[in-house]
């Protein structure tokens, strides 16, 4: 004999799933509500401990702090020393190639920046260091009437630009070093691009080859929507802290 | 043996083809979100594509179902709680494993509460995950809001659905219901002792 009587006897119960589910959404809702100062918070905390992690799986959580990987290419080959080429051609009076050795002989310059990427993710105060855009500029003789900049890879898919005038800052570089390591593939070595004060998408990896052109040509992800004046904070529809 | 009908050929293609959207929708999310795989895969935008259409497409199966008597008939029974429910409730909490302490319908609490808050959960996904997608379309602080809630609650659902997927797998008889849509006599008098059939 069971002590209770069989369900859908008699009276039908109480409708425990539909507020379970109501409740959820509603939470859902509270939750996009009350999320700034909600990740302010964990954003601290979860720094704080990011940086005592031996197991690095803080950096697993969101805003656990740290770089996080992305390709749109499905591989991409490896370059070094005896095969990396950056390649300075376009609307220039003297177009140039250059190994890693012919950068690295180029007067560096350090920087201690914040980085932040469009997808919310920010990693405080990362050294880089390498040569200024503007150097290689210089060095090619920039014809009058170029007015951007287009950038290509070598994992053969992404590409970036920028204007002339963007190009020729100093907290924009040709970045051989991040974090006071030479760039390992993952973080898009030997040779990056490191544009400070625009999100990270900008700072296209694999950097090989930097074209002068007359006008902006929208690079990789700004074909698909993303904005080519891309400053950090006042861009892409976000209000993050200017990182330069 | 007698094998006792537990679900219609209509129920078991609403839960392949969720299953299989939901499954899209977590491999898709660990290339994007977990950099060691996402090193291995790459091609971001491709995975994107996937991960979003995976992701609008995960209620239709649910939606679809509603057309099924039998499927209408246990969104009522997965709705309904009553006494026994409450006393399967109280005796999980206490870790009480005793088969007198856990009576149960054709669904018994556990399985009652997880398909209201998975329900639930898809929901907010979806609503977050479109005010990402279409990011010109809203205000400046809805969007990184949203990201916090579809991250962390993409981590709460990967949780609770290994749990899901654990249950399963600790119950072939209950799996085997949900092929071939039938069970043993002896099995649903043990785990769903009130069940009427």
């Amino acid at each position: 004999m069971n002590p209770e009587p069989p369900e859908e006897h008699g009276e039908r119960g109480t409708p425990v799933g539909r507020r379970v589910f109501l409740g959820t959404l509603a939470l859902g809702a509270l939750g996009v509500v009350a999320a700034p100062p909600l990740q302010r918070g964990l954003e601290n905390v979860l720094g704080a401990a990011a940086g005592k992690d031996p197991t690095g799986l803080t950096g697993l959580l969101p805003n656990g702090g740290g770089f996080r990987y992305y390709s749109v290419a499905s591989s991409v080959p490896h370059r070094g020393e005896t095969d990396y080429r950056l390649t300075v051609d376009g609307l220039v009076d003297r177009p140039a190639t250059y190994t890693l050795a012919d950068l690295r002989a180029l007067p560096q310059t350090r920087m201690v920046k914040d980085v932040q990427c469009v997808t919310g993710w920010r990693v405080p105060d990362t050294p880089f260091e390498g040569v200024r855009l503007s150097v290689l500029l210089d060095a090619a003789g920039v014809r009058a009437k170029a007015g951007a900049l287009r950038f290509t890879c070598f994992d053969g898919t992404y590409t970036e630009s920028l204007t002339l005038d963007q190009a020729r800052r100093a907290d924009v570089l040709v970045a051989l070093r991040m974090q006071d390591k030479d760039l390992g593939h993952d973080h898009g070595g030997p040779v990056r691009l490191y544009v400070a004060p625009m999100y990270f998408y900008k700072s296209a990896k694999w950097l090989s080859g930097i074209t002068v052109t007359e006008k902006v040509r929208p690079g990789y992800w700004e074909d698909r929507g993303y904005d080519v004046d891309a400053w950090v904070g006042r861009s892409n529809g976000r209000d993050d802290e200017p990182t330069s | 043996m007698t094998r006792i009908p537990r679900f219609t050929r209509a129920e078991r293609w609403v839960h392949r083809t969720t299953a299989l959207l939901m499954g899209l929708c977590v491999v898709t999310a660990a290339f994007l979100y977990i950099p060691e795989f996402a090193q291995l895969v790459g091609r971001r935008e491709l995975v994107v594509r996937v991960h979003e259409w995976a992701g609008l497409a995960l209620p239709v199966p649910v939606l679809a179902g509603l057309a099924s008597r039998a499927f209408r008939a246990d969104l009522g029974r997965l709705n309904r709680f009553g006494p026994h429910d409450r006393r399967w409730l109280r005796a999980a909490l206490r870790r009480d494993r005793r088969r007198q302490e856990r009576p149960a319908g054709k669904f018994n609490a556990g399985q009652k509460v997880y398909a209201a808050w998975i329900a639930g959960a898809t929901l907010v996904m979806l609503g977050t995950g479109l005010l990402m997608w279409f990011t010109h379309l809203t205000p400046i602080q809805w969007r990184t809001s949203a990201t916090f809630v579809h991250d962390w609650l993409a981590l709460t659902i990967g949780v609770v659905l290994a749990g899901h997927i654990g249950m399963a797998l600790g119950d072939p008889e209950a799996r085997r219901g949900m092929r071939t849509g039938a069970v043993s006599r002896e099995w649903a008098e043990r785990e769903h002792p009130l069940w009427r059939r």
